[in-house]
């Protein structure tokens, strides 16, 4: 499929590098008010609300899964690990890139580890962002050092493995939680639809939605475009938890609108409430509904469909917490500039392509190779072929 | 010992001459078309607003305990015990959340500049360090922005308060907005007019993230004790299986 054909997703990528290079150059040449519709009065845009927010959210099957497999010796899931892990590694290396656009003097982002702030949401946050990348970094890595045969380091990476798949998910919690606590700080400018004590919690609990979803979702476009078998009694069994993940998520929202006595704002009408309708609907009503019908999960289109609506009704959440909340306070309307939307569609542009050399290169879907992380084997296996489906 | 500044919108003739000093004090221009804005920037720290001849100004209002101090990542701002609020420029990452979290938005942006920086009013900390007035307050010529001790200034606002009957919106804004702040306004007109907030809770914001920051050391250590359990039981079954021998209990 890598052959050098042209199709319709290389003009878009071609026509995305070229844009986004100009994108680039005017950003770094004349700076974020020529690049930009961010103004005083919004200062945070599509690079926060969608980069940083959704990308962080959508590369929360990292730690999901992990959890599941070393944690809660959940064995069946490890042959979408590594896929897994390496959508994660991505996402978070990606939203590295969107803050070197984001931020006013992104040469100056190591600061944080040396400037300390403990009382900052943010300094926490970049703190954890950093030190999740470098777990991530680490739990990937054993796919490389397989692939070139360092055999000691794989060794060494697997006796790790434990206490970073444990500080990963303790890692994910605090910052994907965090994220949402950004946003605690602002009662008077977030809209009531968004603004809650309970940011924090909604934050985690959809990043695990998100996390579930987002592994059906790549799963089933692997099995798609990498002519890989798709391991429908994983995905289904994914789809399981998801439903009962978007209910747990959706009852809690729910009694947190209606403690703060939030619904009651539906009347008023607006924008606002348009966004927050669409959100619920696509995050928790659709996909619930769906799922709850046994005919559709356990279709893999059905499946496919029901966490397809569920990313976009989380990624409508974030972006709602980040642009359309804050638009009221703000006194102004807020929509990207071109330049803001190709850097963002070139970052997801490049990862994809990323991905697909990863998927050619290395090892992604060869879990085989890797053991038990409690028995470390005396040799390891150069070449191991298709074992899991024997396994599993 | 902590200064403030008292501005008094009933004395005021909106003749911006605090407005043109600010802009000396700070090395920026100031011309007429400058003068004309209406509104604070990254080359405006403070602005005379003219709302049908009722005037306000804007200023950072240096907070008792600022949120803009609070949310920097890299800790740039710093609440100083003189009173003013002062950013460290050469530690500002540019992430501009002081921005979005300040209650009374005064962090402005340099958006034009490839490198830019955040810019507002620091209650002219230089001066008020040699042990002069503001520039803005030693500029006015009717006593309308007035420059003293905090607790004097509250009780000479209050003493306004009491005597003005009815001249004045029976407020002090800023005397317990948000935990207090440096700056303390008096109005005729009510002060939503221009912009300020009135819905403002009168404790200090950063309580709001604080309270959940401070719980994560303890989250983290019972997180990282339960999770490892967690490990321990799940895969323990394994290990007996294989010490006695027997295949491993069928895969979740």
């Amino acid at each position: 499929m890598l052959k050098g054909k042209v199709t319709f997703w290389r003009v878009v990528f071609a026509i995305l590098v070229v844009l986004g290079a100009y994108a680039t150059v005017l950003r770094f040449v004349r700076g974020l008010g020529a690049s930009t519709h961010l103004t005083d009065a919004f200062p945070w845009g599509l690079w926060i609300g969608f980069d940083v927010l959704c990308g962080v959210m959508l590369a929360a099957g990292g730690f999901t899964l992990t959890a599941a497999v070393y944690l809660f010796n959940l064995k069946k899931f490890k042959p979408i690990v590594r896929p897994t892990v390496l959508t994660a590694f991505l996402g978070y290396l990606l939203v590295c890139v969107a803050l070197l656009f984001d931020l006013g003097r992104g040469y100056r982002i190591w600061h944080p580890l040396v400037m300390w702030n403990p009382r900052s949401v943010m300094f926490e946050v970049a703190w954890c962002v950093m030190l999740y990348t470098s777990v991530l970094s680490l739990e990937f890595g054993g796919v490389l050092f397989e692939r070139f045969h360092l055999f000691k380091l794989l060794r060494l990476q697997r006796m790790m493995l434990i206490p970073l798949v444990i500080a990963g998910v303790m890692l994910s919690t605090l910052h994907q939680s965090s994220l949402g606590s950004l946003y605690l700080i602002v009662p008077n400018k977030l809209h009531p639809f968004w603004y809650t004590p309970l940011l924090p919690v909604l934050f985690f609990l959809s990043a695990v939605c998100v996390g579930l979803a987002m592994t059906i979702f790549e799963s089933s476009l692997s099995a798609k475009h990498f002519g890989k078998q798709l391991e429908l009694p994983l995905i289904k069994s994914l789809g399981r938890t998801l439903l009962v993940m978007l209910c747990v998520y959706s009852v809690v929202r729910f009694e947190d609108l209606l403690h703060r006595k939030a619904l009651g704002l539906l009347r008023n009408g607006g924008w606002e409430t348009g966004l927050f309708l669409l959100e619920i609907s696509l995050a928790c009503v659709l996909p619930i509904l769906l799922l709850l019908v046994p005919k559709v999960r356990e279709n893999p289109k059905g499946l496919y469909l029901a966490s397809v609506l569920s990313l976009l009704g989380f990624v409508t959440n974030r972006l709602n917490v980040g642009i359309t909340g804050m638009e009221a306070a703000a006194g102004q309307q807020y929509f990207p500039k071109w330049t803001e939307i190709v850097v963002t569609l070139a970052i997801i542009g490049f990862g994809f392509f990323v991905f697909a050399m990863a998927v050619k290169y290395l090892p992604i879907f060869s879990h085989e190779a890797v053991p038990e992380p409690i028995v470390v084997p005396e040799v390891l296996p150069r070449e191991v072929p298709e074992l899991s489906n024997v396994e599993s | 010992m902590s200064k403030g500044i008292l501005y008094d919108a009933t004395l005021c003739i909106g003749c911006k001459m605090c407005e043109q000093a600010c802009a000396e004090k700070h090395g920026l221009p100031y011309d007429e078309n400058i003068a004309k804005e209406q509104k604070q920037s990254e080359h405006k720290y403070t602005v005379v607003l003219n709302r049908d001849d009722k005037f306000m100004r804007r200023l950072c209002m240096n907070c008792q305990d600022p949120t803009c101090a609070s949310v920097c990542p890299v800790g740039a701002f710093r609440k100083t015990t003189l009173g003013p609020v002062v950013y460290e420029s050469s530690r500002c990452i540019g992430c501009r959340y002081c921005m979005m979290a300040c209650p009374f938005s005064v962090p402005k942006y340099e958006w034009d500049k490839t490198w830019p920086l955040v810019r507002k009013c620091d209650m002219c900390t230089e001066r008020l360090q040699s042990g002069l007035p503001t520039a803005c307050a030693e500029i006015c010529p009717t006593g309308a922005t007035k420059f003293g001790e905090r607790d004097d200034l509250i009780a000479e606002a209050k003493d306004r308060l009491a005597k003005g009957q009815g001249q004045y919106v029976n407020h002090i804004y800023g005397l317990e907005e948000v935990g207090g702040t440096s700056v303390l306004l008096l109005s005729s007109v009510p002060f939503e007019n221009f912009g300020y907030k009135c819905d403002l809770s009168t404790e200090a914001l950063p309580f709001l993230t604080y309270r959940v920051l401070s719980h994560i050391p303890d989250l983290v250590a019972i997180g990282a004790v339960g999770l490892g359990g967690i490990w321990w039981l799940c895969n323990r079954k394994e290990e007996v299986a294989a010490a006695e021998g027997r295949p491993a209990p069928s895969k979740a």
